[in-house]
């Protein structure tokens, strides 16, 4: 039993009794961290204010016996509150909390997940951009050993082909010959490419796009098959 | 194996089903319960029946209503072209507590969760936006909750809504009356200041 001092992202949070909260946040040093938060609900708690999810903060926590941490205090670090304000920011940044709540496992800290995370909620609270959630998935996907392959064919093995296909069951894209799963454009191909080899930056700066919703639905899809699991919140219809 | 015999341990079940209430409580209650005066038990229990039996959803708003509309909805001392938007029938009893509105509501009966997989068609939306034109709107007010899910509804709805012309309104978040502002969270504060107004004096 003791005492731990971490940062990290408010994921998701659900009602207990009448005033507390069991709220999940991935944290730098202790991966997935569920706690009981007490006294939360009441109105007009700062305490509370600072645990909703979408919220980047400091804390102070208390390791007890049984699965649930104790929440002690919090600082803000960030609200991300134009994330907030925006409709589309919203749904990106919901899915990215998603995707982490999944791949992340508690109590086992994945330094780099949390800053993934962190910077991805960064960039979208500085700018809107299509591209930070899909841009999200496929590092994260590197991250867990699942980078799609794009440098040639994943079937053939051929990188003296046009690759005109998608499909992460394989493991990546595909040859005319040995084609299958979703048709992939060359434009998307290179967006793809440029995030997972250095090219972050630039991806970032793409505005709305056919490009980048195909980009789009391709990393959505692909996170899926990795997860083994339906992304609800990109499935949810939130974005009439 | 069950603690207590037969209709007490049933009690003492039941019991533990509600909401925030935990074995222990369950059983004080239905120790309580047993040790009542007969009447006074019963009084709850046909008070359990008459809202299952009389209480259902009013059908044009989805506030608890005891007949196809609730009392609310039957007033037409009411302002019927501006609608309140809530969460939850709760809400419209604090909203009607400030007497600061004269309109009708419309209860979504809760709020997008989409981690949750709570998304449109989960709430009363679609009733919503039906009733836009049915009853000549020319106002709605957004009062979902000044957490995440309420603000992504009101977003959401605030979307579907700006095309249709009527007029679509938040309300504004603010600081706890009888608060000190070095307790006020951080976001809760920057609105504040956002939506400050001049003052008269
Ligand atoms: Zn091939
Ligand atoms: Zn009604």
């Amino acid at each position: 039993m003791s005492l731990f001092r971490d940062r990290g992202i408010v994921l998701r949070g659900i009602r207990l009794g009448e005033t507390d909260r069991i709220v999940t946040i991935l944290t730098e040093e202790h991966g997935k961290v569920r706690a009981v938060a007490r006294g939360v609900r009441r109105p007009g708690s700062r305490f509370g204010a600072r645990l909703e999810p979408l919220t980047h903060v400091t804390f102070l926590g208390w390791q007890g016996r049984g699965d649930l941490d104790t929440l002690n205090q919090a600082e803000v670090v960030d609200t991300f509150r134009a994330v907030r304000e925006d409709l589309d920011r919203m749904a990106a940044a919901l899915t990215m909390l998603e995707v982490a709540d999944q791949i992340a496992q508690e109590r086992h800290a994945i330094p780099a997940l949390y800053r993934m995370l962190a910077g991805a909620l960064g960039a979208l609270n500085e700018r809107p951009s299509p591209m930070v959630a899909p841009a999200f998935h496929l590092k994260v996907l590197a991250l867990d050993g699942s980078a799609p392959v794009l440098d040639g064919c994943v079937s053939c093995g051929r990188e003296d082909v046009e690759l005109v296909a998608f499909d992460l069951t394989e493991g990546g894209a595909l040859c005319r010959g040995c084609r299958r799963g979703r048709p992939i454009t060359p434009a998307a191909l290179d967006i793809m490419r440029r995030t997972l080899q250095g090219g972050l930056a630039g991806v970032l700066s793409e505005p709305p796009s056919a490009v980048a919703d195909e980009v789009a639905t391709l990393a959505t899809e692909a996170m899926e098959v990795h997860l083994d699991r339906r992304l609800r919140s990109a499935r949810s219809g939130m974005l009439p | 194996m069950p603690a207590f015999s037969g209709p007490l341990q049933a009690l003492v079940d039941e019991l533990g089903r509600l909401p925030g209430v935990g074995p222990k409580s369950a059983q004080r209650i239905a120790f309580y319960l047993l040790k009542v005066p007969g009447p006074d038990a019963l009084r709850l229990a046909d008070a359990i029946t008459a809202v299952k039996e009389r209480m259902t959803l009013c059908t044009r708003c989805f506030n608890v209503a005891e007949g196809e509309l609730c009392a609310i909805c039957l007033d037409d001392r009411r302002d019927s072209t501006v609608v309140c938007v809530v969460e939850d029938p709760r809400d419209i009893v604090a909203v009607e507590k400030t007497g600061e509105f004269a309109g009708r509501y419309h209860v979504l009966q809760g709020a997008l969760n989409p981690i949750e997989g709570v998304g449109p068609d989960q709430l009363r939306v679609r009733e919503l936006l039906a009733r836009v034109d049915a009853e000549g709107l020319t106002e709605i007010i957004l009062c979902t909750n000044p957490n995440l899910e309420g603000e992504a509804t009101a977003m959401y709805l605030a979307r579907l809504l700006n095309p249709l012309g009527l007029t679509v309104t938040r309300i504004a978040s603010g600081l706890p009356v009888g608060g000190d502002l070095e307790y006020a969270d951080e976001l809760t504060l920057g609105r504040a200041l956002e939506g400050r107004r001049t003052v008269e004096a």
